[in-house]
């Protein structure tokens, strides 16, 4: 239960970061907030052979509502993106699964850029980049380059992030353009067995409504139920269908089909999909309730 | 023991070590450590302080919870060198010197909340942060602060008149504020 003797060292900017990431001629992991690396490190599943810390880079430390997206620096904790009012105002699907993220001791220090680079299928915010087409900017020492959430889960704690680079920021749009220019509502719910644990089965939600008030169309990012968080458009189930709650047993058939989740010791497939089927309705029903709400505003 | 002069950590042959500059309980603190050295060991090991315990290492069962510039965070899921510059409260800096035990403490030994203490200590530091954020927290506020922070003796229920209790003796304890 110790890590393995790593190198270290600590830039002091995101231009001596790159340099070090780009210098290392080993496995070199970024270190952030290390919630997830360091266990790994110390159950030696993770190997690395230089840690680049970037705790220093408080140029990093950032969350800011910039050009229609939460901007979330890779140094910002968790507890700087869910206590930030900005951010709230602008995107409340961030704070609604952040409380499912662990506790607050290790949101006080784990940051959500480094969740979503972690990209473990089981992390609410990967789900939530997925759900609202969000992207991750990174930068290595040839340049920038911006990666859509679509493209960036490769698999299980596998993302497009390539050795030399350094993920910055992540950016969560505050208008999805799955929902256009409808009024949307989120929803998030999450079932793990006990309180902060990782999550048995879990989804976000968006739903918007149509010109006539009724819901115009939904889509839903699941995690724990494969490799990846799994975007499903329910939109098919529920459109035109009222705002009342009347569609939604059928959304939860069409995620039951169109999700394939596995076993493990915690939920046979069958559990797991049944979950799948009754969050989906829990989270619709709260992402139609928040759409309507606006609406009635 | 250490030669005089050299600071405090074992050197593990062939391995890298870094000064790392802490703030423990008020006092400067340096080691020199490999950049693996978890803050729980650091702690421990190269400081001596063993009121931080270690129960499963890998950040779920809470014991090792110490505050880091004022918020909870787990000392096993902290390398020390990353912690470079920080200000660090463990249980034993929870009461001010001479003073007693800190309203916490004395809430736990009121209400029992604790059998064999193993986990205390992280509940101790856990509660003390929790309590500064929320004075007046309500039953489902308690249970949520607590909530990252297992307890194999208690049953949780004494743990939770605890955090009511602390909150009792820090609000009797503070100047009467503005109305």
């Amino acid at each position: 239960m110790k890590p393995r003797p790593v190198g270290y060292t600590r830039p002091e900017s995101v231009a001596e970061a790159l340099v070090a990431l780009a210098t290392v001629d080993a496995e070199a992991k970024v270190l952030a907030g290390g919630q997830s690396l360091v266990p790994l490190m110390s159950m030696r599943l993770a190997s690395p052979d230089v840690l680049v810390d970037i705790n220093r880079l408080t140029e990093l430390s950032y969350v800011r509502v910039a050009d229609g997206q939460v901007c979330v620096g890779a140094l910002a904790r968790h507890t700087d993106v869910l206590t930030s009012k900005a951010a709230a105002a602008a995107q409340p699907l961030l704070g609604k699964a952040l409380r499912f993220v662990a506790h607050p001791a290790i949101r006080n220090r784990g940051t959500t850029v480094g969740s979503i680079v972690h990209a473990d299928p089981a992390g609410e915010m990967p789900a939530v980049l997925a759900l609202l087409s969000g992207e991750v900017r990174v930068a290595s020492a040839a340049g920038e380059r911006s990666i859509p959430a679509g493209e960036f889960f490769l698999g299980p704690l596998e993302s497009d992030v390539q050795p030399g680079e350094l993920a910055l920021e992540v950016r969560f749009p505050v208008r999805p353009a799955a929902a256009g220019t409808a009024l949307a509502g989120t929803g998030f719910a999450e079932i793990s067995r006990r309180r902060g644990d990782y999550a048995v089965c879990g989804v976000a939600v968006l739903a918007w409504l149509g010109t006539d008030g009724s819901v115009g169309g939904a889509r839903a990012a699941y995690l724990s139920v494969g490799p990846a968080p799994v975007v499903v458009d329910l939109t098919d189930a529920v459109a035109g269908h009222g705002a009342d709650a009347a569609s939604f047993p059928a959304a939860a058939r069409l995620a039951r089909a169109r999700l394939a989740p596995g076993a493990d010791m915690h939920a046979t497939v069958a559990y797991r999909r049944h979950l799948a089927g009754v969050l989906t309705e829990r989270a619709l029903a709260e992402a139609v309730a928040d759409a309507r709400e606006k609406a009635a505003a | 023991m250490s030669a005089a002069g050299d600071l405090p950590g074992a050197k593990p042959p062939g391995e890298e070590l870094h000064e790392v500059r802490l703030t423990v309980n008020g006092e400067v603190r340096t080691v020199r450590v490999p950049a693996r050295r978890l803050l729980s060991d650091c702690l421990r090991h190269d400081l001596g302080l063993t009121g931080t315990h270690v129960g499963c290492e890998h950040g779920v069962c809470g014991a090792c919870t110490v505050l880091l510039d004022g918020a909870p965070v787990r000392s096993c899921l902290l390398l020390a060198v990353s912690a470079e510059g920080a200000s660090i409260t463990t249980v034993e800096g929870l009461a001010e010197p001479g003073s007693g035990l800190s309203p916490v403490q004395q809430a736990f030994r009121e209400c029992h909340g604790l059998q064999c203490g193993f986990c205390t200590p992280g509940f101790l530091t856990t509660i003390t942060a929790g309590l500064r954020e929320n004075p007046d927290p309500d039953d489902g506020q308690a249970r949520e602060m607590i909530g990252g922070n297992l307890c194999r003796c208690t049953g949780y229920q004494n743990i939770l008149a605890s955090v009511h209790r602390a909150a009792e003796l820090m609000r009797a304890a503070a100047p009467a504020g503005p109305a």
